[in-house]
């Protein structure tokens, strides 16, 4: 079959190629696409039968025309070439290289489809990672295997703080740093060249591995690859025994480009033009990473998205929140405070904290401080907004106690240094000094005992 | 044979000539399993439960002849299973850590030996109905399995085998049915999943189903048998609430469906239930429990069977005389598989892309709850809890609006209490129940007849509060009058002190209904002392000054289920500081008068 080359393509729209009378083409395989000047495109079967075999074509289909198009069936799924080598290089979507080295060789290859893992084999994620970063640490908290999106907006600082937390995660206690796969679609050279200089100046470099699509490069290979960039990650972890970070940016761009092929093949939208499968293909992606019971490797994931006009409800963010295993959101309201990061605290959540925190990882007071903090907080803002109706003069007491709290929860909990690295203690001590603020009367959510061991109050001010 | 003709996505359509709607179909060289779902002149169009990447058109097909069905015996608790009954374990066994396709493997194992106790009154010569007890086997060490008759057959008995120790496989009765032919019957027998399993008769279901839960008990009750709707946004906390029932439900049988959600979560289930111990019977959880899982990432046709598949297996704990409750998270996922479909079948799409008869499915499914008399002569019941995911939270999109009008209690999930971490983040106001009075018989009988009334003054309170709030917010606080400040107060103490539960704390994850009327009964004293004083004159700030509020916000997680007294001690205490105000004020203003 691959030796076929056939050249029935009977139309083209958009990234689409329909092409009749080829027969016994399987679903999913990959495609070799000549034009006339002899250049080389990919394609993926999406659609087959009898007649009609339907190939969407990952490079676009801008100059090609009826008669002088080459199609080749390869009779094979799209698959990426695993070594080590993989470390420390840069690829395109399908895995072909973008940095002038030569390709990967290798006989072990994967479809980068993958298939589902067996939740059976799972281990629940329960390693703390400390990434110095307080409004994580200490209310969010990351652990090894889960899957933590930054929900973000354009101008917001993601990228930096998407750095930070490569750079500064950890184990508590343990040096060993992580291997990175870095999957971007869609972004700026400027973004690109911003995590590349990042990697190298942490000297992270020769443990990172970079698949890239920019914003000028073909819009469909965004479909694949996140899957490409999985593929890789997986061997890393499952075989090579490390513990991966991949972060992938941006979600809001592969979903751009999956609404533009379904609306092209006719699919039913469901809202706002996006298929209704996007839940599923989403969670296709997001749902590898974690961790294997009888393996030593991790996949931690961080996705990157912005939410289309700040949006939280946009359908974007929305499916990937009913995935992922909470999600960091931030806040444009913070950022034009030159608070960074610009966490907004309440939306944002991990799921999988509660197992990681606690006496044996972090310190016995972690969950109820969180919790008081969060609590506190949110009545502090309920504050603020009375104070801006009815002026802060007016308040009681209470109120002003804290309007002051959330002054200084957001100008010295949230906000650190870009270089600044906390470690947990240092967080929760801070949590601490923050909630001495208040009087103990205030804190039902932490015990007597955490009062009588980290509550200061005077009693005045 | 036939063949395949085209591939989209999941929908195969296939040309096999004499194939029925309904059939099940193995389909190519990698014998991927699907469900016949349409059928359109010569075609047949397939709904694959597997992923068909790689499918050709042309490979070939074959009819199985039988419809969608589960197998029902021993051996189904303890069990996580995919969304077409084939056992997690087992596909790991053969496939490793991710599943592989074209898997045949049957949900109960052949080799397990059960130890039967045949029915003494089932005898040779006895006439046998369709659904009758055969024998029973101990399942798990809690759980007595009672091995039923196909709901189908009837005739007389032949043979019967003694007690012994048996595999599911061998034949345990035979009979002469009542046509003339020989039938034998083994532990277990197959039932097509889209059709309900009969039973004699509906009952009436009188008896609340106790989660442990303050705010779902004790003010949006259900019943055993009922039908209730956890909608809520993402991270509202659907899926705690669920686990919370599938932990503490004082149900006989518990089954976890994990519908289009997340593998750790399921993982969790498993790792934490062995080692909980039902609060109950003492035993471990995992002996009452099984799961049916077709997570987020496994392929979506398997996800739409998952709920059918696991709704037949509670019926048939229930026709075995048991209280099964069902929690399916998410119905919205099964939902949006059905739309998936209908979209690739090209079927006109009347909201938000679902098909028309995406209401009538739903009601249809959560037909299947209820309590009945069985064919067996006992009682049963099988209660139904779907979470329910509305894109944006929106509960008026088709999902929700429907369910709503299916179910009999709604907990709605609010973001702001999410936000708060106010857990369970049921709302009090968007919330309701149908069951509330038929509880209250129950609660009055075995906890306290004080019970109806203690929480419609709770309600009542928090719906007063609410609108107080409302003016706070326009006019600032100084407009409240001191037993309107009062009011504010207390409904705080309600939403902190009974309302909030945390599912992570020892001793406050299950509250037991002693525990919740006493905890609520005490701050509905403290509130109308509190006023009494109020009324007398006392500054509503020296009541709050006495930071009473705080002391009782701690104790649902400091006094234990087993040893309320704290509680009176606690109430003495508010009383004699509460008495002696009493005394001060009522001197004063007889001084006065
Ligand atoms: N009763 C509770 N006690 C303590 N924590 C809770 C409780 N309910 C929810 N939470 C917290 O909220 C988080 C989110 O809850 P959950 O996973 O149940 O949300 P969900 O509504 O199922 O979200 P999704 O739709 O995305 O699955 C939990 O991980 C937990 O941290
Ligand atoms: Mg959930």
């Amino acid at each position: 079959m691959s030796e076929l080359e056939y050249r029935k393509v009977s139309s083209i729209h958009g990234a689409l190629m329909f092409l009749k009378g080829v027969e016994g083409v399987g679903l999913g395989d990959r495609v070799a696409i000549r034009d006339k000047d002899g250049r080389r495109r990919n394609g993926q079967v999406i659609r087959t039968s009898r007649e009609v075999v339907l190939v969407q074509v990952f490079e676009g289909t801008d100059s090609l025309d009826l008669e002088n198009t080459w199609v080749r069936f390869l009779d094979q799924p799209f698959e990426l070439a695993l070594s080590p080598d993989l470390l420390g290089r840069n690829f395109n979507g399908i895995g072909e290289p973008r940095d002038d080295r030569p390709p990967i060789i290798s006989s072990l290859r994967r479809n980068v489809n993958g298939s589902p893992v067996n939740p059976a084999a799972r281990a629940y994620p329960r390693e703390f990672i400390q990434t110095g970063i307080s409004t994580i640490d200490g209310l969010n908290s990351l652990v090894r295997g889960q899957k933590l999106p930054v929900f973000s907006g354009s101008g917001l600082p993601h990228n930096r703080l998407a750095a930070q937390i490569v750079r500064q995660a950890r184990l508590p206690g343990d040096s060993s740093n992580f291997v990175i796969v870095f999957a971007a679609m869609g972004v700026s050279f400027s973004d690109a060249r911003f995590f590349e200089h990042e990697f190298e100046s942490s000297g992270v470099l020769r443990n990172v591995v970079m698949f890239i699509n920019l914003a000028n490069d073909p819009p469909m290979e965004r479909l694949i690859l996140p899957r490409t960039a999985l593929t890789a990650a997986e061997y890393l972890a499952y075989e090579l025994d490390h513990h991966v970070l991949v972060v992938i940016t941006d979600m809001t761009n592969y979903a751009e480009a999956l609404r533009e092929v379904a609306t092209e093949k006719g699919d039913v939208p469901s809202r706002k033009g996006y298929p209704g499968y996007l839940y599923s293909d989403l969670a296709e992606i997001y749902e590898r990473a974690g961790r294997l019971r009888d393996r030593h490797g991790s996949i931690t994931m961080i996705p990157i998205l912005s939410m289309p006009s700040d949006d939280i409800t946009h359908p974007i963010p929305d499916l990937s929140g009913y995935i992922t295993e909470g999600q960091i959101v931030l806040s444009r309201e913070l950022h034009s405070k030159s608070v960074y990061p610009p966490v907004n605290v309440p939306p944002s959540l991990s799921r999988l904290m509660k197992d990681g925190i606690g006496k044996d990882d972090t310190r016995e007071d972690h969950p109820r401080v969180a919790s008081q903090l969060y609590a506190s907080y949110t009545r502090a803002l309920e504050a603020r907004n009375l104070a801006s109706i009815i002026g802060s003069e007016e308040l009681s007491e209470r109120d002003r106690r804290y309007l002051e709290f959330a002054d200084h929860f957001e100008s010295s909990f949230v906000r650190q240094g870009a270089d600044e690295e906390r470690n947990i203690i240092e967080t929760l001590d801070l949590a601490w000094a923050l909630l001495s603020l208040l009087p103990p009367s205030a804190l039902s959510r932490v015990s007597e005992e955490d009062l009588h061991k980290y509550h200061s109050w005077d009693g005045s001010s | 044979m036939g063949e395949v003709i085209e591939v989209n996505g999941p929908i195969v359509t296939i040309r096999q000539p004499g194939i029925r709607n309904g059939e099940q179909v193995k389909i190519g060289r990698m014998n991927l399993i699907g469900e016949v779902i349409h059928l359109r002149e010569k075609d047949a169009l397939v709904q694959v439960y597997e992923s068909t990447e790689s499918l050709h058109p042309g490979e070939q097909v074959e009819g199985l002849g039988h419809p969608l069905t589960v197998e029902l015996g021993p051996g189904l608790l303890g069990q996580i299973f995919d969304g077409v009954q084939r056992p997690l374990d087992k596909i790991m066994q053969m496939s490793g850590e991710h599943i592989s396709r074209g898997l045949e493997i049957s949900a109960l194992d052949r080799e397990r030996v059960w130890h039967y106790l045949p029915d003494p009154e089932i005898v040779v010569g006895k006439r046998l109905r369709g659904g009758e007890i055969l024998g029973t086997v101990m399942e798990t060490e809690s759980i007595e399995h009672r091995v039923l008759a196909p709901p189908d057959c009837s005739g007389e008995i032949i043979e019967h085998a003694p007690e012994g120790d048996y595999c599911i496989d061998e034949i345990i009765v035979r009979l002469r049915l009542d046509d003339g032919p020989i039938e034998s019957l083994k532990m277990y027998h197959h039932w097509p999943v889209r059709q309900p399993r009969p039973y004699h008769s509906r009952a009436s279901s009188g008896l609340p189903l106790i989660t442990g839960q303050r705010i779902l008990d004790t003010f949006f009750p259900m019943l055993k048998g009922g039908k209730a709707a956890v909608p809520g946004p993402f991270g509202a906390g659907k899926t705690i609430v669920q686990q919370q029932i599938a932990r503490w439900a004082n149900a006989d049988i518990v089954l976890y469906v994990g519908c289009g959600e997340r593998g750790n979560e399921l993982v969790e289930i498993l790792q934490t239930f062995p080692k909980l111990t039902d609060p109950y019977t003492g035993r471990s959880l995992m002996e009452r429990t099984f799961l049916v899982a077709n997570t987020s990432n496994m392929p979506v046709v398997a996800r739409e069977a998952s709920i059918y598949v696991g709704v037949t297996m509670a019926e048939y704990y229930r026709d075995q005389g048991y209280d099964v409750v069902m929690v399916a998270d998410s119905t919205s996922r099964w939902a949006e598989a059905l739309r998936e479909v209908a979209g690739r079948l090209g079927q006109m799409p009347v909201e938000e892309g679902y098909p028309a008869y995406l209401a009538s499915r739903l009601a249809a499914f959560y037909e299947r709850a209820g309590t009945v008399n069985t064919l067996a002569g006992n009682h049963g019941s099988v209660s139904l809890i779907g979470a329910v995911s509305p894109p944006g939270g929106d509960f008026s999109e088709p999902v929700t609006s429907h369910t709503k009008e299916i179910i009999r209690t709604f907990w709605a999930l609010s973001k702001p209490l999410a936000d708060a971490r106010h857990y369970p983040a049921v709302s009090w106001l968007e919330s309701f129940t149908d069951y509330a009075e038929r509880a209250a018989i129950w609660w009055s009988e075995n906890v306290s007849q004080q019970w109806g009334l203690r929480r419609q003054q709770a309600l009542s309170l928090l719906a007063e509060a609410d609108e107080l709030e409302r003016i706070v917010n326009l006019v600032g606080p100084e407009a409240l009058s001191s037993s309107q400040r009062w009011v504010l107060e207390s409904s705080g103490l309600i939403k902190e002190a009974v309302l909030q539960q945390n599912a992570l704390d020892p001793v406050d994850s299950y509250c037991s209904p002693e525990k919740q009327f006493q905890l609520l009964d005490l701050v509905l004293r403290y509130h109308k002392s509190g006023g009494e004083l109020i009324g007398l004159g006392v500054p509503v700030e020296q009541l709050i000054e006495l930071e009473f509020g705080v002391g009782l916000k701690r104790l649902k997680s400091t006094v234990t289920n087993e040893d309320l007294s704290p509680l009176e001690d606690y109430a003495l205490k508010i009383r004699q500081c509460f008495d002696a105000m009493r005394v001060e004020y009522s001197n004063d203003s007889g001084a006065a008068s």
